[in-house]
């Protein structure tokens, strides 16, 4: 378990490395930068204070380095004049349209996104289970193909739409403020009691938006591992000799059916991390999603970049705790001895 | 001694069908070809066979969009901008005169200062078929105007109602089929070739190849998809031509679809390349292309192809998704997407919720591609 456990954690590494330079090629693909931009536009104004300083943030950033430079900066792998700082000394770089170190524009976005993130997985489990629970157990019925329906019409729906439609329901039957994930008092101001309440009052919107597109296939899964292991012949002895079906049902087979749901973990991460993008920018969220589009729009290489990878670490520390999940609930899984196909 | 047992022989001549006669229905099963039998199973599933034909009809419009639309892509009608959806009609007064719609009544509603359109129970305007209507291109090939349904001389035909503009929603909407249903197909092709090769090559060689693919699979799918598409096209050049960035924008959708394809095509080879065909085709000497082309990849080509249908829709949704952000498509390239940015704001939603109607084909699009992929990955299956 421990070297597997290492193992695992080694193959992040690379992993991380390569998605790393992937986002930050792919940021770099369109022709010139931020401040380039900015440069030509100061030109056109004649400004020279601001030109001056411009330049002297093109050089103290690098942006005129060849790119390679500028990557092996950025994660922290090549000294500048100041030393190493990057990703890996914990440095976020600059945002230039923002004029801030990343990390203090970022400030509790991450943080937003993240509890936003979890709390869409806790949802889509939460509704999921038991649907696809009682569509196993009923099978073509009248509730298996409704339900099995509901997953569908979940998973057609654009999600950007259906968020702008349920806010504005929201606001017309419940009163509720339109967009954002908290008043806007709260903004900027330090975590409190108060502030956590607002959260929890704005997040239900987003979660529901983006839990239903994933639900219709974590159903779907759960529906099909169940009427498998519904077959087996544990199940038939367990109600031969008289057990109760609602017992035997949540001490067998529902145990036995978990292990995709934990798997899957994998699978819904970049999945709901692509959703609440997409409503983010719908809903005016203060995540991750409309700052990383501005950043991509303005070319704000450093601000998008963290981004991106905070997102992929996100999406990679997910996937390597349902792995080692799925290692502890399921005795079958053996991880000694080669790799587990 | 005992007696010697009569041995005994039937004396009328052999027949070797005679005892084991099979009844036509199971001498046709017995020799169906593989697709046959696929195409009989299909045929059970009464949903996918409904999501096929709608499919077909949807595909089939993309060829007529033009004359099925009763307005053209770009034609605007100034005088009725925002105005609601017209219901057709049949009967006036208890007489049936036909499909019609009644006329608009516009008036200035001086405290919202908008304008606000009603049916005027007055002017009914039969819909004329068949007809002259607004001048095209068909296909840019030659110069038309017959139109399916047009708006009486002189009235309007706004079924779906009219946008910011005053465009016809429902023409739009018609107009855009064209790129939406095409844009899935062609990212499909384009994680097709990839998640084929990858598959493939990881698939039938093994050992460290395919170790190094399977690493870089994991990594490609922890990749986020939709932000990687944001940062993708926010990449394409800004002066590229619509055309262009169409291409573009179904090459990015492609470029992150294809590890699940790749995934399946590799575990079906590891288990295909032990069996004794494959075997006696490498010992004849073909190429590893071949065994993988010709011998390998028919036999869960089947598979492939309903794990296909089922990726069409993550594709159409993907292109919605970035047109409606901005990223995706840009006007005057119309496809469902774009039509559907026009829905950004919540006062959409308030005071003209019919400019959100796009999401109708893009719902029954999405459901029927679930639909038809599932019935073709059963009908695949050969233990069901």
């Amino acid at each position: 378990m421990l070297t597997y456990t290492i193992r695992r954690l080694l193959i992040m590494i690379p992993t991380l490395l390569v998605i790393s330079f992937v986002t930050f090629s792919i940021i770099k693909l369109p022709p010139g930068d931020f401040l380039s931009n900015q440069i030509a536009e100061l030109r056109s104004q004649g400004d020279k204070a601001a030109l001056e300083r411009a330049e002297f943030m093109r050089a103290q950033y690098g942006l005129d380095k060849p790119f390679l430079e500028q990557y092996a900066v950025w994660v922290g792998i090549w000294p500048t004049e100041r030393g190493f700082s990057g990703l890996l000394q914990g440095d976020w770089g600059w945002s230039f349209e923002h004029d801030l170190p990343v990390a203090e524009v970022v400030g509790d976005r991450m943080l937003l996104s993240f509890i936003l993130n979890f709390t869409v997985i806790l949802f889509t489990w939460a509704v999921a289970f038991p649907i696809g629970a009682y569509a196993a157990t009923h099978q073509y019925s009248w509730g298996d193909y409704g339900l099995t329906l509901l997953g569908y019409v979940g998973l057609a729906t654009p999600n950007f739409l259906f968020a702008l439609v349920l806010m504005y329901f929201a606001n017309v039957e419940f009163g509720l403020a339109i967009g954002g994930i908290m008043d806007p008092e709260y903004l900027d101001k330090p975590w409190s009691w108060a502030k956590f309440g607002s959260v929890l009052n704005h997040l239900w919107i987003p979660v529901i938006v983006i839990g239903t597109s994933g639900t219709a296939g974590m159903i779907r899964r759960l529906r099909a591992n169940l009427l498998d292991e519904l077959q087996k012949q544990y199940v038939v002895t367990a109600r031969a000799k008289g057990m109760p079906p609602f017992g035997l049902l949540v001490k067998y087979p529902l145990r036995m059916s978990l292990n995709p749901f934990i798997a899957d973990i994998g699978n819904l991460l970049p999945s709901v991390i692509s959703g609440s993008a997409i409503v983010a920018v719908v809903l005016s969220l203060q995540t991750s999603g409309p700052m990383l589009l501005d950043a991509l729009r303005s070319q704000d290489q450093y601000l998008a970049g963290s981004f991106l990878m905070f997102l992929a670490l996100l999406t990679v520390i997910g996937m390597f705790i349902s792995d080692l999940l799925l290692a502890v609930l399921d005795p079958r899984i053996r991880l000694t001895g080669g790799m587990a196909r | 001694m005992s007696a010697k047992l009569e041995h005994y022989v039937a004396t009328e001549p052999f027949e070797p069908l005679a005892t084991e006669t099979l009844t036509p229905e199971q001498e046709r099963f017995y020799r169906a070809s593989q697709w046959k039998i696929m195409w009989w199973k299909f045929r059970r599933h009464r949903i996918a066979v409904i999501s096929a034909w709608l499919l077909l009809f949807f595909y089939a419009s993309i060829l007529v969009s033009e004359v099925l639309s009763p307005y053209n892509l770009h034609s605007r009608d100034t005088r009725h901008i925002y105005a609601p959806p017209q219901s057709l009609q049949l009967f006036h007064e208890g007489k049936f005169v036909g499909p019609f719609v009644y006329g608009y009544s516009m008036e200035l509603n001086m405290q919202t200062m908008r304008r606000e359109f009603r049916p005027d129970q007055t002017k009914v305007q039969a819909l004329r078929f068949f007809c002259r209507g607004d001048g095209y291109e068909f296909w840019d090939l030659f110069e038309a105007d017959l139109h399916l349904v047009c708006p009486a001389a002189g009235g309007t035909f706004f079924l779906f109602g009219t946008d910011r503009l005053g465009r016809d929603v429902l023409s739009r909407i018609i107009h855009g089929t064209r790129i939406s249903l095409t844009v899935g197909l062609l990212g499909i092709a384009v994680s097709f070739l990839i998640g084929i090769i990858l598959g493939g090559i990881s698939g039938y060689y093994g050992g460290w190849i395919d170790s190094l693919i399977q690493r870089f699979i994991e990594m490609v799918r922890s990749f986020p998809e939709l932000p990687l598409w944001m940062a993708l096209s926010a990449a394409l050049p800004v002066n590229w031509s619509p055309v262009l960035v169409y291409f573009g924008i179904t090459i990015i959708l492609g470029l992150l679809d294809w590890p699940g394809l790749a995934r399946a095509v590799r575990s079906k080879l590891l288990a295909l390349r032990e069996e004794e065909f494959a075997t006696a085709a490498v010992l004849m000497g073909a190429t590893p292309g071949r065994v993988i082309g010709r011998h390998l990849l028919p036999s869960f080509a089947s598979h492939l192809i309903a794990s296909l249908t089922l990726s069409v829709p993550s594709m159409i949704l993907g292109e919605t998704a970035l047109s409606f952000l901005g990223l995706g498509l840009r006007p005057p390239v119309t496809s469902w997407g774009v039509l559907l940015n026009e829905a950004q704001n919540i006062n959409v939603v308030a005071l003209y919720p019919w400019l959100m109607l796009p999401v109708v084909p893009v719902f029954v699009v999405v459901l029927a591609f679930n639909f038809f992929g599932d019935g073709l990955r059963d009908a695949a299956d050969p233990y069901r």
